[in-house]
């Protein structure tokens, strides 16, 4: 037969041979046997397993992976699909080239895969072969969840985060803190109480982590102990309870605050009076007299610690008579303030008497005349202060100014609803302790609220929420108003949006 | 009629004997089951002969031959061709070659009319096996297989060749030969046709291992089953005789 090589190659057809057992007409392979002669002859299946056991937990849904991983897989998945061949041993042995669930009824406790394997037999044939392996599922309540079932409120660390303030604005704005972060996801029980919160977790780590997070975000000071539960002597396992109990510092924000004479050397005459403007993991106070600011650590604080003169509760509403400039503007600690001489009046003097104070404020860059104002009355305030006593010869001011008040236009939009919303932790309330005072609480929160829209650096940390509830053409009508109402910018809430729409799952995105 | 045997329960019994119309090459075993079975079969018709070849037992595949002569490769004794000589009928031609290929059983497959060599024989080689065997030379491969003695066996009345052998080489072989050929397997699926069977034209052995199936084939492309001794020589009287006088 000749065979030019390279342009022309001679067409062959494959002729057929009888398959050499059962006499068929076959294409001749390389062993020569119809290939249902060669699966009767030779299983490649031999040696591997067909019958496996697995163990799974009911109550998390989850499969063992000894010797102590449980991996989550649904039925006829592709992870539980890899559980299942993975558990096979002597695989190695054959090839295998395509696996799929048969359906079994779920409650059959049986899972069926089918399996296709090719290996090399006789000559060079490649065998091809299917078979099924079919794996009982044995029900077993893995580690975590038998500890769950054993005792549900079963907690192994606990954080106990108290203020002693008669106040809840800083829980507010933690709890909005801890959102943001999610410090609280591994917490397996938030309950509320009196003066602070209490925070459970499944495991000592993780509320280190929250404390760690709570300490990096106001300034606190912590104490940890442990309790034994139980121990094994044969192993050496011993079962601790263990528990932080974390302090914040007393002094908020918008806190008037005496600072005793020891400190006050220290931080270079900052006159005794000073005003806290920001509580972060530091304090800063603010000397509204001579502008002067000051930060303190958390350690700081501690070493000194002072509480307030008088606190935000305790703010009396002025009406600015009159403001003068003295000093030019000056920016400080971030914020911009301008010394003035002010000419105010209490709101509850103004038609009746004529009792007048000229004040000192830093105000200066915001109050005009007409204004409303908060301030601290110190002329009519009757304070206990040991601090104060301190200072012989020292002249109290009569009226501190804090901040500008809105009250007027509030009074005009009491009742419409915001922009935006806030979202909550899921904390258990105990409503019948004893002080438990639902007004007040309620309107701290409003007064928290009020705080958000006025402060924009203070909702610069915090997830914002547009309002699905609210409508727009109610708010039109009120836009004629002369002055406005500090409120948040619709970009802002846009922007919060954003992390919003990562963080949560709920139904608040909107269209970008 | 075909028949199964083993050599020292080895199937490959091609590679241990040689069959043609005229005699039949045995090797030498260590019990004489072998060389009874063939004895059974054809004592009354051929001599039946014990042999080695260069020493060895694989005497199927280093030589060849037809019911005119028998080629022996360079390498047998003296001791051997004098026996051989001895015990042959007198008009097959006995002859040792000089071959650099030296199994000849591998590399010529012929029968009382054509042969097939492999390609690369030599010139000489091939003047040689015209002379002694009586036959016209092919060079041509098998399924691509230089080793045509190997993978195909003949006989004066059809052939066998190696399974994977396509359907034009197979009626180009045919063309050659004059004789119809078919591709299949011996031995349960080998493809080494002429290792697993030798063949004549009333007979067949083949190996024990052969399938039904295969046995089948064997018997119909080599039309054995009405095939007695005498018959051939009939038939071939027959046709012989071309004028009576």
């Amino acid at each position: 037969m000749e065979q030019d090589s390279g342009m022309f190659t001679v067409q062959s057809t494959i002729g057929s041979v009888l398959c050499c057992k059962c006499g068929i007409l076959m294409q001749p392979n390389a062993a020569n046997m119809c290939a249902k002669c060669l699966r009767s002859e030779i299983d490649i299946t031999e040696g591997l397993q067909k019958s496996v056991t697995i163990i799974h937990c009911p109550e998390c849904d989850t499969y063992l992976q000894p010797p102590r991983t449980w991996i989550k897989a649904n039925l006829e998945s592709k992870e539980l699909l890899t559980f299942c061949v993975k558990k096979l041993k002597n695989l190695n042995t054959v090839r295998l080239v395509h696996a799929e669930f048969i359906w079994t009824e779920p409650h059959s406790k049986r899972i069926k895969v089918k399996l296709k394997v090719q290996k090399e037999v006789l000559n060079g044939a490649v065998l091809e072969q299917a078979f099924t392996v079919e794996y009982t599922v044995l029900d077993q309540m893995c580690d975590s969840c038998s500890r769950v079932q054993a005792n549900p409120d079963q907690w192994v660390a606990a954080v106990q985060l108290r203020q002693h303030v008669s106040h809840r604005r800083t829980f507010f704005y933690l709890e909005q803190l801890i959102l943001k972060h999610d410090a609280a996801k591994h917490a397996i029980r938030i309950q509320q109480m009196d003066q602070g919160i209490d925070f459970f977790f499944g495991k000592r780590s993780h509320a280190l982590k929250f404390v760690d997070f709570v300490g990096k975000v106001s300034p606190v000071r912590s104490r940890n102990d442990k309790q034994l539960v139980s121990f094994d002597s044969k192993s050496n396992d011993y079962n601790y309870k263990y528990t932080f109990s974390v302090e914040i510092s007393p002094v908020c924000r918008e806190d008037l605050i005496c600072l005793p004479p020891k400190l006050v050397n220290s931080l270079g005459n900052l006159g005794p009076i000073v005003l806290c403007t920001k509580v972060t993991n530091s304090i800063a106070l603010l000397d509204p007299f001579t502008l002067r600011h000051c930060f303190l650590d958390a350690d700081q604080y501690w070493r000194t610690s002072f509480k307030a003169l008088l606190s935000s509760r305790q703010l009396v509403e002025y009406v600015v008579l009159d403001v003068e400039p003295v000093s030019s503007e000056v920016t400080v600690g971030g914020s911009r303030y301008i010394l003035a001489d002010a000419q105010v009046a209490r709101v509850s003097d103004f038609g009746k008497n004529d009792t007048i104070f000229n004040v000192r404020t830093h105000l200066g860059h915001i109050l005009n005349p007409g204004d409303n104002a908060l301030g601290y009355d110190l002329y009519s305030a009757n304070s206990n202060d040991i601090e104060l006593d301190k200072y012989k010869g020292f002249s109290i001011p009569d009226v501190i100014l804090v901040k500008k008040s809105y009250e007027e236009r509030r009074q005009k939009k009491r009742g419409k609803a915001r922009t935006w919303k806030l979202k909550s932790l899921n904390m258990e309330v105990d409503s019948t302790a004893r002080g438990y005072n639902e007004e007040k609480i309620s309107s701290e929160y409003e007064q928290f609220l009020r705080d958000l829209e006025e402060n924009p650096d203070m909702r610069f940390n915090l997830s914002l929420y547009r309002n699905k509830e609210y409508q727009p053409s109610e708010m039109a009508s009120s836009v004629a108003d002369g002055d406005e109402l500090p409120s948040i910018p619709l970009d802002e809430l846009l922007a919060d949006l954003d992390l919003s729409d990562v963080e949560s799952n709920d139904d608040d995105s909107m269209a970008e | 009629m075909a028949t199964r045997l083993q050599y020292e329960n080895n199937s490959e019994i091609g590679v241990f004997s040689k069959l043609t119309n005229a005699y039949c090459l045995v090797a030498i075993g260590g019990s004489e089951n072998f060389y009874s079975t063939f004895e059974a079969e054809l004592a009354d018709v051929i001599p039946v002969v014990k042999t080695s070849i260069a020493g060895t037992r694989i005497i199927g595949r280093l030589c060849a031959g037809n019911k005119n002569g028998l080629l022996l490769p360079h390498n047998t004794t003296d001791q051997e061709l004098q026996h051989l000589r001895n015990s042959l009928p007198d008009s097959v031609v006995v002859q040792r070659i000089d071959e650099r290929l030296s199994a000849l059983g591998n590399c010529i497959a012929c029968n009382d009319h054509v042969a097939l060599t492999h390609p690369d024989l030599d010139r000489e080689t091939e003047e040689m096996i015209a002379d002694v065997l009586g036959v016209e030379v092919f060079r041509q491969t098998v399924a691509g297989n230089i080793l045509v003695g190997s993978y195909c066996a003949l006989s004066n009345r059809g052939g066998l060749v190696h399974p994977h052998t396509s359907i034009e080489d197979l009626d180009e072989l045919s063309t050659l030969l004059q004789v119809p050929l078919v591709a299949g397997t011996v031995n349960r699926g080998s493809e080494v046709i002429a290792a697993g069977l030798t063949v004549n034209d009333w007979t067949a052995f083949c190996g024990s291992d052969t399938t039904a199936t295969e046995l089948s084939v064997l018997e119909s492309v080599f039309k054995l089953r009405e095939a007695q001794p005498s018959a051939i020589v009939d038939e071939m009287r027959k046709s012989l005789i071309d004028t009576y006088v």
